[in-house]
């Protein structure tokens, strides 16, 4: 059996970067004394000067990248997603958000993937924070092919992206000839009559696995990949929701104010359905590999099965 | 523009000033009216700017970092010519175009929203480094209240300014030394202001904040100093012109009452006739 090919979405970050910096002229990448991590140091290798280390201080980051973007530069503002959503929350709100500048900010290292640093850099609060703030779009790709195709979609759109981005290395399960990226659509990755599994990012890879063990149970899962979180693709979850008994929304992030939480909210207003939450369960992270963390938090494809089982 | 002229355009922004927070009744008059000079300079004398093209590519920027004192931006912007002066009589109101604090989607003229302390400096930042990069000639000027310097985020980007080299850049800072808690080095004192901007690598210009000549000499400076930014420090009273509102914390954030509002425009018109008397 052949080996599954794995990237960090991060890396897919930096080479995606790469590849349009070639095409447009405009793109500019900030980095906050990261590039060696969030991976725009591939980007400051081909073009250094239009890569701007801002220093480790990301609120000004935030607001040089809105200057920039005022004068019509198109920056991609990187760092961890906990000092982006998280130290600089104010100034994407006000600074980024507001005036609707088109700003893209590149998170990198969210979720409790990021492993051994522990609980102060691992942010499980990101998506929760950046759908506060009206006019901005959340993508969270699941894998390599859909994190360079969100680098492109995000710079074509013209307004603020929040892109999420993961440390450790996740399965390529994009890589199909037809694969397309539809900014808020969400991808039916596999049909069910059962119940639902709405997975994002790192987890979508996950919730495939789950879905195959619960075949052998004989239960028959449906996997929605939802690689925009903001705009959410509505239709594909209230149709889910119809014709499955029950949702299972899973994500790296906590279960307060994310993927979840979004299905909630559309949900409860338009479809009301059983839902169930898994992902972070309001607590903080800590130290380990990250491999044996998803697995503690019971975020890796046994974990999603058995917390399916315990609550269908 | 000569300064009798100068001096006459800030007296009717000061007007302009009282009279929307008047209408408003609630914004902020002290740091307006001790703005009132330095801004009326930039949009008369110092801005490539044109208010038939407020979007014109290649214009100089300005942000208003301490966005609070909208009142003498939108009254500046309203006597360049950017909007009809009713406008300013709808300050703050539901539905208006003058919000509360800048709002660069809605106000012709407006370079950038700004209003929560400390982040305009680091987009005006962002846009020098724009021209850098683009190699255009605009220059970039923004203010800030001395109470705002206390926001760490000012210091962050002053390092970024300094180490970017930014000489298009232009730093105002209106000292006024009064914020809303007391005075600034009561409160918690950002002085030396000099010795910190030139620690941070910029060249620091002291000016008397009222006196066309000097900040007129400033701005010169600024324009001829090369590889680093500048920044002004202009000594200003906050209330300027408005007798009762001349160095009182009180008046940072509270409108004139009609009677106030009667004293006020009394006050300035008589700075007015004066002038017109020389």
């Amino acid at each position: 059996m052949s080996e599954v090919k794995k990237i960090a979405t991060r890396e897919s970050y930096g080479n995606a970067l790469v590849e349009l910096g070639k095409e447009k002229d405009n793109l500019v990448v900030l980095d906050a004394d990261l590039a060696a991590a969030t991976k725009t140091g591939v980007f400051k290798k081909e073009f250094p000067d239009r890569h701007i280390d801002c220093g480790i201080a990301e609120c000004n980051m935030m607001g040089i990248a809105g200057g920039l973007a005022t004068t019509g530069m198109v920056p991609f503002a990187s760092t961890f997603a906990m000092f982006a959503a998280g130290r600089a929350f104010e100034q994407v709100r006000n600074t980024i958000g507001y005036p609707k500048l088109n700003v893209k900010i590149g998170a990198t290292h969210a979720g409790i993937s990021v492993g051994e640093d522990g609980a102060t850099h691992q942010c499980n609060e990101d998506i929760a924070l950046m759908r506060t703030i009206p006019n901005m779009v959340i993508i969270n790709p699941s894998d390599d092919v859909e994190a360079r195709a969100a680098v492109r979609a995000a710079y074509e759109h013209v307004g603020p992206v929040y892109m999420r981005f993961g440390r450790l290395a996740a399965p390529v399960i994009n890589d199909t000839p037809d694969y397309k990226f539809e900014l808020g659509k969400g991808v039916l990755l596999r049909d069910g009559k059962d119940i639902t599994i709405v997975a994002t990012g790192l987890e979508v890879g996950f919730a495939l696995e789950a879905a195959e063990k619960l075949a052998a149970d004989g239960i028959d899962a449906r996997v929605i990949n939802i690689h925009t979180i903001k705009p959410l693709d509505e239709e594909i979850i209230i149709k889910a929701a119809k014709e499955t008994k029950k949702i299972f929304t899973v994500e790296e992030h906590s279960i307060v104010g994310g993927l979840g939480s979004a299905v909630c909210d559309v949900l409860s207003e338009k479809n009301p359905a059983p839902v169930y939450k898994i992902g972070v369960r309001d607590r903080f992270g800590e130290s380990g590999p990250a491999v044996e963390l998803l697995h503690k938090y019971q975020l890796d494809g046994e974990g999603i099965y058995e917390q399916v089982k315990a609550n269908i | 523009m000569n300064k009798l002229d100068l001096q006459q355009k800030a007296n009717q922004v000061r007007k302009h000033i009282v009279t929307a927070l008047h209408a408003a009744k609630c914004g902020h008059p002290g740091g307006s009216l001790s703005a009132a000079d330095i801004v009326t300079y930039l949009y008369f004398e110092e801005l490539n700017v044109d208010p038939k093209n407020p979007k014109m590519e290649d214009r100089d920027r300005f942000v208003l970092s301490k966005g609070h004192v909208a009142p003498v931006l939108y009254s500046t912007l309203a006597l360049k010519g950017y909007f009809p002066e009713e406008e300013l009589l709808k300050l703050r109101k539901t539905g208006a175009m003058l919000q509360g604090h800048p709002d660069m989607k809605g106000i012709p003229g407006v370079d950038m929203s700004s209003g929560s302390l400390g982040q305009g400096i680091s987009v005006a930042a962002g846009m020098a480094l724009s021209a850098k990069l683009n190699n255009k000639d605009y220059r970039v000027y923004t203010l800030l209240g001395d109470g705002e310097i206390q926001e760490g985020q000012v210091w962050e980007a002053a390092m970024f300014a300094g180490h970017r080299k930014l000489d298009n850049l232009v730093v105002i800072v209106d000292n006024n030394n009064l914020q809303i808690d007391g005075c600034i080095s009561d409160v918690c004192s950002p002085y030396p202001i000099v010795d910190k901007f030139k620690a941070f690598n910029f060249h620091v210009i002291e000016i008397d904040g009222h006196d066309f000549d000097a900040i007129e000499a400033a701005f010169k400076e600024a324009k001829a100093t090369k590889g680093m930014p500048t920044a002004i420090i202009a000594k200003t009273t906050k209330g300027k012109g408005v007798s009762f509102m001349e160095n009182q914390a009180s008046w940072h954030g509270a409108a004139p009452n009609d009677e106030q509002f009667a004293t006020a425009i009394a006050d300035l018109e008589k700075v007015g006739e004066a002038l017109c008397q020389k």
